[in-house]
């Protein structure tokens, strides 16, 4: 088992690149964050993985089988987005059948443990459910779909705290007792930081940051301390933002810091969250701004 | 009883460590008992299990858990009494060298120190 391989995927839409030579990788058994801002190309990159848009150039594989057009290697895929691929007055119980023939099985079982943790009715109507139930509804069947990668674009959509507090504890239970791919593409980083284990960021068409969750908290500092003292000190570190108040400073480094400089007691490391790094990380051309 | 912060330096796996440490200390967790299992504490606090289970491999390097087949992880028996030697002899480096660092910033001397140790011991 190889995982999912992309390797040199372009797309454009009209003249305008929105995917642009991109190669990844998704492990089996891993999961992985898929964050961008709107309108980087996530959803595009997902939609090509399962098929639903074709891209320009470059080859997709399923353990080094062909990804496109391919019953065999579709049917151990999944993806959960906005679009509804079902049909309205069609009631849930009756869409986990119709997921069952198209992979061959569906833990009805778990779908019924799910609706209950939810308070969903299964026996309604596709179409009738609000937008919070509708998202919870798609949910269940992503959880209960016997595929080995499962593409959750904006999973949590509409929920409240509560349902998504459920939604995160099913999803490590469930993962713990069947261990596949999970990758969720959200906006929500600050919940998920923990569930994650890889992390990729799409910015302008391209994957700009492909790493391990614990590596990208491990070389993501802010630096605060009085203006002078803390420029000195971040001098020559890859500074990606930086924010002021009064005469406080604070850097956002990312990447190692200078062991061999000595810190001055007036100047503090600390730890940023991934939603922080996130914003900075994908902020092109505000480099200089001083917000906050 | 276990807590995270998701705002310290600390990464993550470190932390269910120390916790996990801290509880066998506390006789939260008692010798040969068993303990929450991966699964468990990656459900209640969202954490991946390959990082609840980074910080509990640390424990069973260290000989403070066990791993006994199919049933789970458990306090080694003798753990207890093992975290309290090594946390004696850190005791100096942790906490006596640090005060005595502060007290000088501070500007105070020996007596000083000794008088303040008297007042928190009554």
């Amino acid at each position: 088992m190889t995982g999912i391989k992309i390797d040199g995927l372009s797309k454009k839409f009209r003249k305008k690149n929105v995917l642009d030579n991109i190669s990844v990788e998704f492990k089996p058994n891993k999961i992985y964050g898929l964050l961008g801002r709107n309108g980087a190309g996530k959803s595009t990159l997902l939609n090509i993985i399962a098929n639903r848009l074709y891209a320009d150039q470059g080859t997709l594989t399923l353990d080094d089988e062909n990804l496109v057009e391919n019953d065999s290697t579709l049917g151990k895929l999944y993806l959960m987005n906005d679009v509804d691929m079902y049909n309205k007055s069609m009631r849930l119980d009756k869409i986990f059948e119709y997921t069952e023939q198209f992979y061959g099985s569906f833990d009805y079982e778990y779908a019924e443990k799910l609706a209950e943790r939810f308070k969903i009715d299964t026996h309604q109507k596709f179409g009738k459910f609000s937008t919070g139930y509708h998202t919870i509804a798609k949910l269940i069947i992503a959880l209960c779909v016997p595929a080995d990668y499962i593409f959750l674009d904006e999973p949590v959509l509409g929920l409240d705290a509560n349902h998504r507090t459920i939604f995160y504890e099913e999803l490590m239970t469930t993962y713990s007792e069947r261990p596949r791919t999970f990758v969720v593409a959200t906006h929500l980083i600050g919940e998920i930081t923990n569930i994650l284990e890889h992390v990729m960021i799409v910015s302008e068409s391209k994957i700009t940051l492909d790493e391990d969750v614990e590596d990208i908290l491990a070389k993501s500092h802010l630096i605060v301390g009085p203006q002078a003292e803390t420029k000195d000190y971040v001098e020559g570190l890859n500074i990606v933002g930086k924010e002021s108040l009064g005469n406080l400073q604070g850097y956002y480094v990312y990447g190692d810091l200078n062991d061999d400089k000595i810190l001055p007691d007036t100047v503090q490391i600390e730890r940023v969250d991934l939603q922080k790094m996130f914003i900075y990380l994908t902020n092109q051309g505000g480099e200089n701004g001083v917000n906050k | 009883m276990l807590h995270f912060n998701f705002n310290s330096t600390e990464p993550i796996y470190l932390q269910v460590a120390n916790q996990l440490e801290e509880a066998i200390f506390t006789k939260a967790f008692l010798d040969g008992t068993q303990v929450p299992s991966t699964t468990e504490i990656s459900k209640e606090f969202h954490i991946n299990p390959a990082t609840v289970l980074k910080g509990m491999n640390i424990l069973v390097n260290d000989g403070l858990l066990e791993k006994r087949r199919g049933l789970g992880m458990f306090v080694t028996e003798g753990a207890y009494m093992k975290l309290l030697e090594r946390r004696k002899e850190s005791f100096y480096q942790d906490y006596i060298v640090k005060m005595i660092q502060e007290a000088k910033k501070l500007g105070m001397n020996e007596d000083d120190l000794i008088e303040l140790v008297k007042r928190g011991v009554d």
